[in-house]
């Protein structure tokens, strides 16, 4: 039995309904339209069509070079600097195509911040890692720097922990500290969205709960998406899950429809650990 | 009995898992669906061996639902099921209570039978085991569609409840008649009276048990509808 699953226009007014709440319609924050993208010949997406509501978790799952994480990459265009990437179709961000060449990356990527797997201080003191996205803007008033970085580790859960060594270098952090300060330094810059690339899979459980913990309380600012291996930590922090696999979106819904009771099959048997 | 549903996990214990809490279920259903039957050849035969017994059994039943509910948590717990898996559980946990409470119930009759041992018993029995074996079967339809893991039979088990509730209605007449004839008959068919509703209520349960497996298939509740919603729902794909 082969259900073929080539799911290029997936009804998104279907999906972006939170069930048995049929009036409740939410903004759409990030419009991928008709997107393909190539490495050279090999293609690594095929056709995405899929809509990201504003201060909601969206996450990508899927196994292994499915697409999630050049998906997630090119919602700020950091797959511009693979030279050999190639990319068809829009991601539209608030209604404006990313893609379009009146925009400025540099402006495109402070509205939309990344964080990834490992993270990755940089080798000075905690405050300046924070004040950086700040300090190249030519943003100097100490106030304003002093304000920003209270706001921006309280943000990220870490300034009770940080607040008395704010200059130590931050690389003597843990490493769950350092993801969260990576975070902090992310949201000083106010963006819209946030990218997390398996923001936790490098942490320990208790780190991982306060990054999850952390993704929860961020969402009621900013709109998240996150890609993950961690199925169970999907299901813990999405509002809504994207399945993928080999550059194609199978099915995305509300992350407790998608998690109890998928429509595709692909879906069911790579979340229940079934081999297809 | 290999089941599709069930296996080709990647983790072939947890295949092995869900398919030993499935064959439990099972057992579990076969050990009550005898229950009744004991339970109303006591009652009719007067045979008190027999209703001592099914007596007896309701402390195996109880004991598997304990040990298979235990399972199903240790499932729960460890491996984190999604989708059909974990549908799959929480029906169980659901049946598995229903299960019980139908051996209850034939427990139950059987107490009457012990009660009602001796005493003239004007009701004709034929009335009271025709009821019988419509909810038996009922049951064990349930317990069959819950094996295969289809909804093929569903809509015909949940239909049944009607003609339950009709010959329910209908032996209660007589009995509500017997009761205003003589006044020293109360007591007694009341006692009749409790093992009619004992077997009315299994084939509540019968009901029960479907619509769980309805949601173990579709991911659909369709608990507290009417048949025809039921059935409209179930065909729906």
């Amino acid at each position: 039995m082969s259900e073929h699953t080539r799911t290029h226009a997936i009804d998104m007014s279907s999906v972006l309904r939170d069930k048995g709440n049929e009036n409740h319609q939410h903004e759409t924050c990030i419009r991928v339209k008709d997107l393909n993208l190539f490495y050279g010949e090999k293609q690594a997406l095929h056709g995405i069509n899929m809509e990201m509501p504003k201060q909601k978790v969206t996450a990508f799952i899927g196994p292994s070079g499915c697409g999630k994480s050049t998906l997630l990459r090119c919602i700020n265009r950091m797959n511009d600097l693979v030279d050999s990437a190639r990319i068809e179709g829009q991601i539209l961000l608030d209604n404006e195509n990313i893609y379009d060449k009146s925009v400025n990356v540099a402006a495109l990527r402070r509205r939309v911040g990344m964080v990834f797997q490992k993270p990755n201080p940089f080798p000075k003191s905690i405050f300046e890692n924070v004040a950086y996205g700040l300090r190249i803007q030519g943003i100097n008033d100490k106030r304003i720097l002093e304000e920003t970085v209270e706001n921006s580790l309280r943000g990220a859960a870490l300034w009770d922990e940080m607040k008395d060594r704010l200059n130590d270098n931050a690389l003597g952090m843990s490493g769950g500290q350092q993801q969260r300060l990576v975070i902090a330094r992310a949201i000083a810059i106010e963006p819209e969205v946030l990218l997390l690339d398996e923001p936790a899979s490098a942490l320990d459980p208790i780190s991982t709960l306060k990054i999850e913990e952390l993704i929860n309380e961020l969402k009621e600012k900013y709109t998240i998406v996150i890609v993950t291996h961690n199925m169970q930590q999907a299901a813990r922090v999405s509002d809504y899950t994207a399945f993928m696999y080999m550059g194609e979106l199978i099915e995305m819904g509300t992350t407790s429809e998608l998690f109890t009771n998928p429509v595709k099959k692909q879906t069911e048997d790579y979340i229940t650990g079934r081999y297809g | 009995m290999e089941n599709t549903k069930i296996g080709h996990h990647i983790s072939e214990r947890f295949n092995v898992e869900l398919e030993d809490i499935r064959n439990k279920v099972l057992m579990m259903g076969g050990l009550v669906e005898r229950q009744i039957e004991l339970a109303i050849e006591a009652y009719t035969s007067g045979n008190m061996e027999l209703a001592e017994q099914v007596i007896k059994q309701d402390n195996e039943v109880d004991e598997l639902e304990i040990q298979i509910d235990h399972e199903c948590t240790q499932i729960l717990a460890l491996r984190q099921p999604t989708a059909f898996d974990l549908r799959l559980l929480i029906t169980v946990i659901k049946i598995i209570h229903e299960i019980e409470r139908v051996g209850d119930k034939a427990e139950r009759i059987a107490e009457m039978a012990i009660k009602l041992a001796g005493a003239e018993n004007k009701l004709s029995h034929y009335e009271l085991e025709h009821m019988a074996v419509l909810v038996k079967g009922m049951l064990h339809d349930a317990l069959d569609a819950f094996a295969r893991m289809t909804l093929d039979d569903v809509p015909a088990i949940t239909a049944l409840d009607i003609n339950v509730d009709r010959e329910y209605d209908s032996i209660m007449r007589q009995l509500i008649t017997r009761m205003m004839e003589d006044p020293r008959n109360i007591t007694r068919t009341l006692d009749v009276l409790w093992t009619v509703r004992a077997l009315e209520r299994i084939g509540d349960h019968a009901c029960y048990i479907c619509e769980h497996i309805v949601y173990m298939i579709k991911g659909e509740d369709v608990r507290h509808l009417s048949q025809e919603e039921l059935e409209k729902r179930v065909k729906f794909k």
